[in-house]
């Protein structure tokens, strides 16, 4: 077991680990934020993504010793410092972007990384850039929207309400 | 106008706060004290005899406290299945036992054979390489036909590999034939509907518990309904009473039908955690998700439709081969043969039906119900073979099934395959459709994608689906081995707010926000005073779950039922406080009133009586507030509608793109419009999926080809378009009390024949009119084979 | 996964001594060793991290061409390679999904060689020299089929260098689970003459398509391989597409690479 050492949603945290410990177990099980989800073994389906150093990263295809020192953000630490939903979690409830809630934590975090890159994508892109996103209930048309309109866009004029 | 928080409104989801910060308790978030890891070695050859296991130097490794093997189970019943069908010749079906671990045989790749249970998940893992299993491989059994003609048998006891071989109506077979010796046309396709795997994106997961002084059994687990778990486990397999165990299902990351069923890993941890004296847990991966979890659909169908000379349907002959796989899954029998069979009347006046459902048992994972489940192969083939005659006979799609609907005066309307119909009005649904879709603009179009070398199709199909299941004096008929009500118990607590215990189970479907807006319309208190409370057997009365898009039909009514009875009550007692007649108390937004006087009581007034009685009738009535109901359905629901898709093919790659898809639904009532529109939309994903991506595909020896993410395609993003749904054209259910249907599995039974028929009318458009079907999935191989085939 | 030792060197020499142990194996981001390693079909005994060299990371113009160290992540090529080389950006750019490309590196999509990666086909088609702690490899030398390179046990790749073609064009037709390519086309002109590398279609990993090449090098239009054929004996076929049907994209996406050059 080795001492690994890192930032996480703004604390100090460290904690032993194996080198076959994946971040996402030591988010899970280490630091007890289950928000990260697991969906897949196969670095497809993105239910784990957070943030390392601000870049989004599928955190079970990143071994915890790999990005010791560095600062990561998971779904815990997206909500505004006062507790209220962010922009982009607000977007979600409104557009009824979610529905079994397991994917949400790695479709937030992609979306902020989008939105962190891109301020205004356009319909093709939020789809474009949420490839490595798989939800299984929404068909993913509340999800678009939500980003769009978390993006400061119009989306009264979508399709179907 | 709705008001905020009641039926029609589109309030936003309670739960969802909860799920965008991180704060959802999953199963797999559930970490008890002291809690061991489970690993199961499962087959990885499709057909074996076991003939040793050593599971010793396993057994000495780090961590390693027991590995399990059938042995261990050897007084454990075989998990049950709950649905027994009828062979025509009048005898029952063929039902091997499905035992907890592989017991002499294993029968499919991922069949579980033993398990370790190690102090961490990473030593379990690590002491499964030391487990010695020696199988003798035996010749496996895919193909569906050769396994009915004399293939190895997989279940070498019951002799054959032909479970139950159906017929439907039986009665109707000779007029039928000779239906088809008179007709002017007959239509015939042979087409397959692909197997399908749910991959909800949780995987399942269970935790067993234990408690030695009490004998109290708790298990946790992925499930659309524990009670129905409790029930399986508790009653035919463990022997646990059900006083002894209970079931918790938390957040549930999705079902799509393959959380119903009782699952061997269940059993395992509640067995294991008994014997160990510690919690154990099982988490799936998503690789042992694909050989372990109930698949969907795969069946093989010829059908033939047979239309007079004036192009009226006057008789529909089908078979159907449906693959069980290696066991029967729990509701595995009822899903080709009742939910299937019963519907191939579609939307229309067809007098006469037969099909003949022949269920195989192959050397693959079980299969059972997916989202639709029986319901979408119905559709499919129907809606294929209705497009396919059109053009054989040179008329409109759109036009030949207008013809043949069932008139909106006909309902309620008796199928020739036993349901009768209460509402619908197709008519309406399609008109809607092509208004929304922009039919007449299609040609306009079509003339422009071909300026760029694209070819466009339209596609067309209506469904039904009988939902709201399901009466169950007319389901035990038919074979069903449960009863198929729904529960609801309504607490009013001393302050007035409520707390509603359900039998229904969400895992996605926002029922917590739903049946908070019932509540508050029916008694007019605000929805933030009512929680939802589901899924955890301690507390909620005996509840039938979720699945074939129940819920709000059956389970909801079983709490307006409940709501009713607490109204009489409360009517009652501000009877008594006003000193009035109980039959002139009116309840309305949250007040009682006396009609005629100014008299008036606030529910809280009430509320507040019926717990503080000290002046109550109680002579007469009980104090308190609380009331449990039942609803059994007296008859199904059937939501209906026509789905549109416009697709452009690109001839040189034959890729397709989705490019429009509106949907025209008749759900009855709706609660909540914006929760409809996401559950048309999810499942339009689910259908456009089976249509253009999704495949679950086996080779000659039963290596399952497609066993991850990697080769089973799903839908991504941006392989979708943005949808138009509509659901305007209501007829609201007349048998249940809130007129809903039931919204849950439409866009995926709808769907998959909107599709495959938009893609060969674009081919037929590009002049490949060869081409008279293609197999989904629709890929791009697959079209580009058709059109140089 | 089974267990090992990690560690994580910050210049190349470490890196080398790293991985002179036994049972050592590079890990440069790891978004295909991680899941092989899930599923206990690679197990190192040390896994040494690339990510970590400074050396190894950028991009840059430099002699012969476009420098690219190894350990540089595709959305990093993809941003910082746009004005030098922008079919190149647009291939990395479209690898994966954007998560795995902040964590993917060119040297260990090379390393490994998946018949059905993107980068292959760039390497090849801009004939790029691989650069390894001890020795420059030429393109033409460092593929050598399915899974397999040049690279000797412990040799490490530190930068790629691309040469930049005067048009260039990546077409990549998705296979639809993995969204690896199914095939994908690279197409390279340059004064003397036109490259064409091909992933995702051959059993033998990505290949040099010499016809299309030739007429491409005398006239660079879609319509000089209309004539060609491509033989179907050599290519994959799966569930995802037949021999034939890939032989198909690859003229038809050669094609249309060449349109987009």
């Amino acid at each position: 077991m080795t001492k690994v050492s890192m930032t996480v949603n703004g604390k100090a945290v460290s904690g032993e680990v194996e080198g076959r410990t994946l971040l996402s177990s030591f988010l899970r099980e280490g630091l007890g934020l289950t928000g990260t989800h697991v969906g897949c073994d196969t670095s497809q389906c993105g239910a784990c993504v957070v943030h390392v150093n601000g870049k989004a990263m599928k955190s079970c295809t990143v071994f915890a010793q790999d990005v010791a020192g560095a600062e990561i953000c998971t779904i815990e630490g997206m909500a505004n410092p006062d507790g209220s939903l962010s922009v982009i979690q607000q977007a979600f409830q409104d557009h009824h972007g979610l529905q079994c809630g397991f994917c949400t934590p790695g479709m937030v975090m992609s979306a902020a990384a989008l939105l962190a890159e891109n301020p205004r994508p356009t319909e093709a892109e939020v789809r474009h850039y949420l490839e490595g996103n798989l939800c299984r209930c929404t068909g993913y048309h509340n999800i678009i929207k939500a980003v769009l309109a978390a993006s400061g866009q119009d989306v009264t004029k979508i399709a179907a309400e | 106008m709705p008001k905020d928080g009641g039926i029609g409104a589109r309030t936003k989801r309670r739960e969802d706060v909860r799920f965008l910060t991180g704060k959802g308790r999953y199963t797999d978030d559930i970490n008890i004290r002291g809690q061991l890891h489970a690993h199961f070695i499962r087959s990885q050859v499709a057909h074996g005899r076991i003939r040793k296991i050593d599971t010793r130097d396993a057994e000495a490794m780090p961590g390693v406290v027991k590995v399990f093997t059938s042995a261990d189970f050897a007084g454990a019943g075989g998990l049950p299945c709950g649905w027994q069908v009828t062979s025509r010749d009048g005898k029952p079906m063929l039902e091997p036992k499905h035992p907890v671990l592989a017991e002499g045989k294993v029968r499919h790749v991922g069949d579980p054979i033993a398990v370790v249970v190690a102090e961490t998940l990473d030593q379990a893992r690590d002491a499964a390489e030391a487990v010695v299993i020696d199988i003798e491989e035996l010749p496996a059994v895919i193909d569906m036909k050769a396994a009915v003609q004399g293939g190895p048998l997989v279940h070498d006891e019951i002799g054959s590999n032909l479970c139950y071989d159906w017929g439907f109506v039986e009665e109707n077979k000779a007029a039928v034939d000779e239906a088809f010796a008179r007709a002017a046309h007959v239509t015939t396709l042979e087409l397959v509907n692909n197997r399908l795997i749910a991959n909800p994106m949780e995987p399942r997961v269970a935790v067993g518990d234990y408690e030695d002084h009490s004998g109290m059994h708790t298990l946790y687990t992925t499930s659309q309904n524990p009670h129905v778990i409790r029930l399986l486990m508790g009653a035919f397999v463990l022997s646990i009473p059900e006083h002894k165990l209970r079931v918790v299902a938390p957040d549930v990351g999705g079902g799509f039908g393959s959380k119903i069923y009782h699952y061997a890993e269940e059993a395992f941890v509640t067995k294991a955690a008994q014997v160990l004296k510690r919690p154990v847990k099982w988490t799936a991966s998503r690789s042992e998700a694909f050989i372990s979890d109930a698949q969907g659909r795969d069946h093989i169908t010829r059908i033939e439709l047979a239309l007079d000379a004036d192009h009226n349907f006057t008789a529909l002959r089908c078979e159907t081969y449906a693959n069980m796989g290696a066991y029967l899954s729990t509701f595995a029998p009822c899903i080709p043969t009742w939910l299937h069979g019963t519907l191939l009347a579609g939307n229309y006046r067809t007098p006469l039906i037969y099909t003949n459902v022949k269920a195989v048992f192959t050397n693959t994972v079980p299969v059972d119900a997916y989202r639709g489940a029986g319901r979408p192969e119905a559709t499919f083939q129907l809606e294929r073979v209705i497009d396919k005659a059109a053009r054989e006979l040179g008329v409109s799609p759109v036009e030949l099934r207008r013809k043949n609907f069932i008139k909106p005066d006909q309902f309620p309307y008796q199928t020739p395959v036993a349901v009768v119909y209460d509402t619908g009005n197709y008519h309406a649904t399609l008109d809607k459709l092509l208004e929304l879709s922009d039919y007449k603009g299609f040609e306009a179009r079509a003339a422009e994608s071909k300026k760029r070398g694209k070819l466009r199709g339209f596609g067309l199909a209506h469904y039904i689906e009988a939902c709201g299941i399901a009466p169950s004096n007319l389901v035990g008929q038919l074979g069903a081995r449960a009863g198929l009500y729904e529960s609801a118990t309504v607490r009013v607590n001393a302050t007035g707010s409520i707390t509603v215990f359900t039998g229904s189970h969400s895992h996605g479907q926002g029922h917590e926000t739903t049946f908070a807006q019932v509540i508050s319309e029916m008694i007019g208190i605000d929805a933030s005073q009512v929680e939802i409370v589901h899924g955890d057997t301690s507390n909620t009365p005996m509840g039938m779950g979720t699945y074939g898009s129940r819920s709000l039909a059956v389970g909801g009514s079983a709490m307006v039922k409940a709501t009713n009875k607490i109204i009489n009550k409360a009517k009652k007692i501000a009877a008594h406080l006003m000193e009035a007649s109980e039959a002139d108390i009116e309840l309305k937004d949250g007040k009682f009133t006396v009609a005629g006087t100014d008299k008036e009581k606030s529910w809280v007034d009430i509320t507040l009586a019926a717990y503080v009685p000290h002046n109550y009738p109680l002579e007469d009535m009980e104090p308190g507030l609380e009331e449990t109901a039942f609803y059994d359905p007296s008859n199904f629901t059937y939501p209906a509608g026509a789905y549109g898709c416009e697709v452009e093919v690109d001839p040189e790659t034959g890729k397709v793109e989705i490019v429009a898809f509106t949907a025209a639904d008749d759900f009855g009532n709706v609660v909540n419009p914006m929760i409809v529109e996401g559950q048309v939309h999810g499942g339009l994903a689910q259908g456009i999926g089976q249509a253009m991506l999704e495949n679950c595909v086996y080779d000659e020896n039963g290596q399952l080809l497609s066993g991850s993410f990697m080769d089973y395609a799903m839908p991504r993003a941006d392989d979708l378009p943005f949808y138009r749904v509509d659901h305007s054209c209501a007829t609201p259910c007349t048998h249940n009390p809130l007129g809903v249907k039931g919204c849950g599995e439409a866009g995926a039974i709808g769907s998959p024949p909107a599709v495959v028929n938009a893609v060969i009318d674009a081919l037929h458009r590009g002049g490949f009119t060869h081409v008279t079907h293609i197999d989904m999935p629709v890929s791009p191989a697959r079209v580009w084979q058709a059109i140089h085939g | 996964m089974h267990n090992f030792d990690f560690v994580k060197p910050s210049t190349i020499a470490e890196a080398v001594a790293a991985l002179g142990q036994e049972g050592a194996q590079g890990l440069s981001g790891g978004q295909t060793l991680i899941p092989t390693m899930k599923q206990r079909l690679a197990a190192p005994g040390v896994l040494v991290s690339l990510t970590g060299i400074a050396e190894m990371q950028g991009v840059c113009m430099g002699e012969g061409g476009l420098h690219i160290g190894a350990a540089t992540p595709h959305a990093v090529v993809a941003r910082e390679a746009r004005p030098h080389y922008p079919a190149l950006a647009a291939l990395a750019g479209g690898i994966g999904d954007p998560a795995v490309r902040n964590r993917g590196t060119i040297g260990g999509s090379l390393a490994n060689n998946d018949p059905a990666a993107c980068y292959p086909s760039a390497v090849l088609a801009s004939g790029a020299t691989v650069v390894t702690n001890t020795r420059k490899i030429a393109a033409d030398d460092f593929f050598e089929g399915l899974f397999t390179t040049a690279l000797h046990d412990g040799e490490i790749i530190t930068s790629v260098v691309f040469p930049i073609p005067e048009r260039a064009a990546y077409v990549k037709f998705n296979q639809p689970a993995s969204r690896f390519a199914l095939t994908g086309v690279f197409v390279a002109k340059f004064r003397d003459g036109v490259r064409v590398a091909v992933t995702g279609a051959s059993q033998n990993g990505v290949f040099r398509w010499a016809d299309a090449e030739a007429a491409l090098s005398a006239d660079f239009s879609p319509q000089a391989i209309s004539g060609l054929s491509v033989d179907a004996e050599d290519m994959i076929g799966d569930l995802h597409g037949t021999p034939a049907y890939r032989a198909n994209l690859v003229k038809v996406l050669t094609g249309r690479a060449v349109a987009a050059a």
